[in-house]
């Protein structure tokens, strides 16, 4: 057993840990999403369970769990129940390569918050998301109905058209920092605001040299978490129920329970590209004058922090835009989102170009 | 324990690939499918050639598949009915795959094993930027060409995509 080592004790204890801390957000962006959405329509929202309505999660998912577990008749039943597990999996398996934090150090033993240190870490996200779309058509096709099978096909045609914006808006910036690590891309963005030196570090965000790739960036993490406005695969006005119309119980909870976690990964994926990932203005402030330890806390809070703000950013688009017509989301992914990405490429390639050119 | 795990790949993969050719629903096929493309990631990954792997998973596993899966989806095929086949092709088929394996025995008879170099052997020659800078440097004109290609390929496809004259807009 040579492999179980002192770093390997550490590593488990993260991955453990950021499990946890994704489930637990997850299930508690459940209330939040109810609650959001009863303060935008001046409700009041869930508040009998528990102080505030705090144990409504709880609540949901035992009712969810002691619902009748139905599987049609005529349906593929090894495939409807890996429906639901592979999305579960799927969202779950993307916050393995994100820093959540700098270096901790205890005596002479450094430890590096980040789950796994992959050096093509912005591939693996990408990987994964765009198996991400598995589950919803597996399920789809496997409950043998009509309504659920124009769901899947949707969810499939929507993901693929969205992550070639995506994989654009991802390029410029791959093309910025020169890495596919995620950890470098986060540790790049500590400097101050455009280098400019008597402004405080940690400042030195994607987000203030790609504007246009974050905007782009966003709304395909939109389309591929299946939010409204995005939501056509789940349409309820066109499709009953979309590709869930068949499940019940606990496999329908872990589609619906899947979609959040892909929002706090989503969260986490744009804080990490373009909003400085585990970085605070005044980072380096914190480490001199508090300890390395303490502003690396500070920094997994505050990565948290724009991750919850993002969460909360999803909730408030789906209870304010109405949902696109189909036709109308093809055409954005292809006609404006692509070319624009596109042209987002060629722009970063020209400044790097004449960056090298001039001030170098 | 890494040829342990390169073993276990290696069933995993022949098994996955068997299933492709003997599942009956299409739909299986396929996902059996997506299963030997993530075995084949995995034997990338023990070569250390991640870049591979990932882009492996992200274009066959995360879109050409989704399209397969896509297409086969709209063609229900669940009634698993048996298809006649005429003779003609049957024996047809039975001598194609003959000729096959008598090409893949002939190669296999000839073939030598090469044991790399320990000195020499560079383990980081997989990663993304040894791959990047060979890509770009040495064989720069091919990359140029085949990119060239891949445009005509595209342009192609819009082309058969694109409305006819008078066709009627069936969103």
């Amino acid at each position: 057993m040579e492999f179980i080592t002192f770093e390997f004790l550490v590593k488990t204890a993260i991955i453990l840990l950021v499990f946890v801390i994704t489930l637990g957000i997850a299930a508690y962006s459940t209330l939040a999403e109810r609650k959001i959405s009863a303060f935008l329509q001046d409700r009041i929202g869930p508040n009998r369970a528990g102080p505030f309505g705090l144990l409504q999660p709880l609540a949901d998912a035992g009712k969810m769990f002691f619902k009748e577990e139905f599987i049609p008749e005529t349906s593929s039943k090894f495939l409807f129940i890996l429906g639901p597990s592979l999305a579960m999996l799927t969202a779950m398996m993307a916050s393995a390569v994100i820093p959540f934090g700098d270096t901790l150090q205890f005596g002479d033993t450094v430890i590096n918050i980040q789950p796994v240190e992959a050096n093509i870490g912005i591939l693996y996200i990408f990987g994964v998301v765009s198996l991400g779309v598995y589950g919803v058509m597996i399920g789809g096709w496997a409950s043998n109905n009509k309504f659920s099978l124009l769901g899947a096909i949707r969810a499939a045609s929507q993901n693929i058209s969205y992550e070639l914006a995506m994989g654009f808006s991802i390029i410029a910036i791959l093309m910025m920092t020169g890495s596919l690590s995620l950890g470098d891309i986060a540790s790049q963005q500590k400097g101050s605001f455009f280098g400019i030196s008597w402004l405080p570090s940690g400042t030195n965000w994607n987000i203030f040299y790609q504007p246009l790739g974050f905007i782009l960036f966003c709304t395909c993490s939109f389309a591929e978490c299946n939010r409204t406005p995005f939501d056509l695969p789940e349409c309820e006005s066109e499709l009953v129920g979309g590709y869930h119309t068949e499940y019940s119980s606990m496999k329908l909870g872990l589609y619906l329970f899947s979609e959040y976690v892909n929002m706090f990964v989503a969260g986490l994926v744009m804080s990490t590209l373009y909003f400085g990932g585990y970085n605070y203005p005044g980072v380096d402030f914190v480490a001199a004058n508090f300890g390395q330890n303490i502003a690396t806390f500070l920094g997994i809070g505050v990565l948290l922090g724009k991750a919850l703000a993002f969460i909360f950013f999803f909730m408030w688009i789906r209870w304010t835009l109405p949902r696109f017509r189909y036709d109308q989301l093809m055409n954005l992914g292809w006609k404006s989102m692509i070319p624009l990405a596109i042209l987002n490429v060629v722009f970063t390639g020209g400044f790097i170009m004449l960056k090298e050119m001039f001030f170098s | 324990m890494v040829q342990n795990l390169f073993y276990f790949l290696t069933f995993l993969t022949l098994l996955s690939a068997l299933m492709v050719i003997f599942s009956k629903n299409p739909i299986h096929s396929v996902l059996y499918l997506i299963l030997t493309f993530f075995t084949i990631s995995g034997h990338y990954i023990l070569l250390n050639a991640q870049f591979l792997a990932a882009v492996n998973i992200i274009v066959y596993a995360g879109a050409i598949m989704v399209l397969f899966l896509f297409v086969i989806m709209f063609l229900d095929l669940k009634k698993e009915s048996e298809q006649h086949i005429p003779a003609l092709a049957k024996v047809a088929g039975v001598i194609a795959g003959g000729m096959l394996l008598v090409i893949f025995v002939a190669a296999f008879k000839s073939m030598q094993t090469i044991t790399p170099d320990e000195a020499s052997f560079n383990s980081q020659i997989g990663l993304v930027t040894t791959l990047g800078k060979v890509l770009f440097k040495q064989y720069l004109l091919p990359f140029e060409l085949a990119s060239v290609l891949f445009l005509s390929a595209m342009v192609g496809a819009v082309m058969l995509g694109k409305k006819e004259e008078g066709e009627r807009n069936t969103f």
